[in-house]
């Protein structure tokens, strides 16, 4: 007996995971908005996010920017131009690496001239939490960024690989948008 | 014919060294495997939990009873509620779809094999984690060691200053670890449903196991994620001197309860849905009918995902929210109970005009339908925000979710283990033990729940360790305990059933139930990679079309 659905295609494993992973982290950030949006000029002491924050926009545009960076990447591999995948991928790692950069500059400030930790009030707990949780996501992502850089340069990574770059490549995209909210809750919203 | 299988004789390897086997089984990816180690850890976790539930009853036979401390009460609820829901139902159900779900689609295992034995030890470390309290909380302090801050932890019981010591950081450590090992394989069944499906199996001619079980996923996903959430700011409260649930430093104990309910009432769909997933395979092959309204149970139980997620509040309804929100949640939940209602008629409607066999699997999916209603009459009139103020905290309540609980999941459970018995084993099962097991149950069950609900409606508070004389409670909680007796020794002729039949048992052929879902085209136990040639399907049963070529039913679908 002829298969009768001899043309039948599934949705590839990979991409369908990570949207389930995606989907799963959205709650976990969600529930850390709200709790932020929630808490917002509940602190009983100071310092206030009015007096301390300022909207990182320059190491915004780089994290924002990087989305593009490891499409292009993704791109060139698929069309396996190793080379352009190279430069591509390095500066989506270079982008992530000066946003994180800026965070921990920010954090300096505020711990160091204004004493401002995650203990000292609501809006410490709740501001070091939310950026926090998704610091660990910029560095989960630049690990991974990281390990396939590291193929990419021993020449393991082939056009065959570019399924699984774009696996990665999804979680990044999704690593951007929440910093979109983030940023529109802490900065914007909360300030 | 695609779908026939090939009978392998069963090399007999003389002994191997235990070493070896366990070996075998601590590496294995396969999913059968690790199925079974689900569903065989969950096993222990119910008996370690109904000890405990056992424990309570005997303190609360009689009154001023001093069977056990006030503070060990305390332990013996939260544990046996953390370790009931998180890790005996949670790892049964994942068991039983991680066993099935590949095998009825035709696929050769998980889409992701190594995500899910790590998701598995993640669960199972779990378990190890919150029982490490015992011998590990102390801490300093000399406080108590295992969690008392019962099963959902209301803030701000569960700060420093009301939980010195480590139990509360086993508790939440326990429960984010499992929840992250319930992601992983939440993720893998939903990938597994999307991706592996054999030719020819669309969406719609998915099993129906299969179907509830992708929702029941989808399901996990997004509402596991909050509660491991909020116990990542637990920790930051308890650990890094946050102040999420700090009400002194402007912290809500409130949003504790929204957090934690988000999660918590949508569960109990993520355990029901897959009790009746196994409802929906077994009614129909004992009723000798095609499960009747498919399509209307699909979307059914779509509407019940979604539902879910908006009745939380129904269990904060004594906090003093507004005259709003009362009404939405009222509303709300009592919208859940319109696709509820229909799945029941489903069943119903399946069995109407059948051949009713009535073997122990089909006995217990009538008593489900039967208890699952009375659980559901109950849930309704908790609904109503008045008789819930009346009522909530009491043992009416506890004696509701019981109901849904054991009434109707575990007693799912039950008709899943002794249908599914053969295939896993490959051994036929003891029917006499069977009914017995299935009759002391029912009985203790009934005996157990029933009255639960009186000394609620008396006025007598959940969680007490002790009441006084002549309240008019002492002859009820006397006849509580002792269904809990019955439903003991059901439990122990169940898995004394299991256990003999498995040595001692009649061989039981690759289709003892004459059913006809693709699981049952292969050997029992199947062969590591389940089938030698990939199925091709073309309706939704299958092996039916295969055993009566002259009528099959992909004419009809």
């Amino acid at each position: 007996m002829t298969a009768p659905y001899p043309n039948q295609t599934l949705p590839a494993r990979g991409p369908v995971a990570m949207f389930g992973l995606i989907a799963a982290e959205s709650a976990i950030f969600t529930i850390f908005v709200v709790a932020y949006i929630f808490y917002i000029g509940k602190s009983q002491t100071g310092p206030q996010p009015k007096d301390v924050l300022e909207a990182p926009i320059f190491f915004s545009i780089c994290l924002l920017s990087s989305s593009l960076t490891i499409h292009r990447a993704v791109e060139a591999l698929r069309k396996g131009r190793s080379m352009s995948f190279n430069a591509w991928w390095g500066s989506t790692i270079l982008l992530g690496a000066i946003f994180l950069l800026g965070t921990a500059s920010e954090w300096h400030r505020l711990i160091y001239n204004y004493g401002l930790t995650i203990s000292t009030n609501l809006f410490g707990t709740t501001y070091y939490s939310l950026v926090g949780l998704h610091g660990f996501h910029v560095v989960v992502g630049l690990i991974g960024l990281i390990t396939v850089m590291a193929f990419a340069l021993l020449g393991k990574v082939k056009p065959e690989h570019a399924p699984r770059a774009y696996v990665l490549s999804l979680y990044w995209h999704f690593v951007d948008i929440v910093w979109v909210v983030v940023f529109t809750v802490v900065y914007v919203i909360g300030r | 014919m695609a779908t026939e299988t090939m009978a392998w004789p069963t090399p007999r390897v003389a002994s191997r060294p235990f070493v070896d086997k366990l070996h075998d089984w601590v590496t294995t990816v396969d999913h059968k495997r690790l199925g079974l180690m689900y569903i065989v850890y969950a096993l222990i976790f119910l008996v370690i939990g109904g000890i405990e539930a056992t424990i309570m009853r005997i303190q609360l036979i009689r009154p001023n009873n001093d069977f056990v401390s006030p503070q060990v009460f305390n332990r013996m609820f939260t544990m046996h509620g953390t370790t009931m829901i998180f890790f005996a139902a949670m790892p049964m159900v994942f068991g039983f779809a991680n066993y099935l779900v590949p095998l009825m689609i035709g696929a050769r295992d998980m889409a992701f094999p190594r995500l899910n034995a790590f998701s598995f030890w993640l669960t199972a470390f779990g378990g190890l984690l919150l029982y490490f309290s015992l011998l590990g909380a102390n801490g300093l302090y000399g406080a108590g060691n295992a969690p008392d801050v019962g099963w959902f932890a209301y803030a701000p019981l569960t700060s420093l200053a009301f939980s010195p010591g480590h139990s509360t950081d086993y508790w939440t450590l326990s429960i984010l670890v499992s929840g992250f090992g319930s992601i992983g394989t939440a993720i893998n069944i939903v990938a597994t449903i999307i991706s592996m499906r054999c030719p020819g199996m669309t969406f719609g001619k998915m099993p129906l196991l299969v179907w509830l079980n992708f929702v029941m996923s989808a399901m996990v996903l997004f509402v596991i994620s909050p509660l491991t959430a909020a116990q990542i700011m637990l920790l930051i409260d308890r650990f890094l001197g946050g102040h999420f649930f700090d009400t002194q430093a402007g912290g809500s104990a409130v949003i504790w309860m929204h957090f934690f309910w988000i999660f918590g009432h949508p569960e109990v769909y993520i355990l029901v849905i897959p009790a009746f997933a196994f409802m929906s395979e077994i009614v129909p092959v004992f009723s000798r009918k095609v499960m009747f309204g498919y399509p209307v149970m699909v979307g059914a139980t779509v509407a019940i995902g979604f539902l879910s997620m908006a009745v939380w509040a129904h269990h904060m309804f004594t906090i003093g929210m507004s005259a709003n929100a009362n009404g939405f949640f009222v509303l709300s939940t009592m919208a859940i109970s319109v696709p509820t209602g229909i799945k029941i008629f489903n069943w119903l409607g399946t069995m109407w005009g059948g051949k009713i066999q009535l073997k122990t699997p089909m006995l217990f999916c009538i008593a489900f339908l039967f208890q699952f209603l009375i659980a559901g009459l109950t849930g309704i009139m908790l609904a109503a925000a008045p008789f819930d103020w009346q009522l909530a905290g009491s043992y009416f309540l506890v004696a509701h979710f019981h109901y849904v609980i054991v009434g109707a999941i575990l007693f799912a459970i039950f008709a899943a283990f002794y249908y599914w018995f053969p295939k896993m084993s490959g051994k036929l099962y003891s029917e006499t033990l069977g009914k017995w097991s299935f009759w002391l149950f029912l009985i203790g069950f009934h005996l157990t729940f029933d009255f639960m609900h009186i000394p609620g409606l008396l006025g007598m508070p959940r969680r007490i360790y002790t009441y006084e004389a002549g309240r008019g409670w002492e002859i009820l909680n006397l006849i509580v305990t002792v269904g809990a007796v019955f439903q003991a020794v059901g439990v122990l002729v169940f898995v004394y059933n299991l256990v003999w039949s498995y040595f001692r048992g009649k061989p039981a052929g690759n289709d003892p139930w004459d059913a006809w879902t693709l699981e049952w085209s292969t050997s029992s136990p199947p062969p590591d990679y389940n089938f030698a040639t990939i199925p091709t399907v073309r309706s939704r049963r299958p092996l039916w079309d295969l055993k009566h070529p002259d009528d099959p039913d992909w004419k009809y679908e």
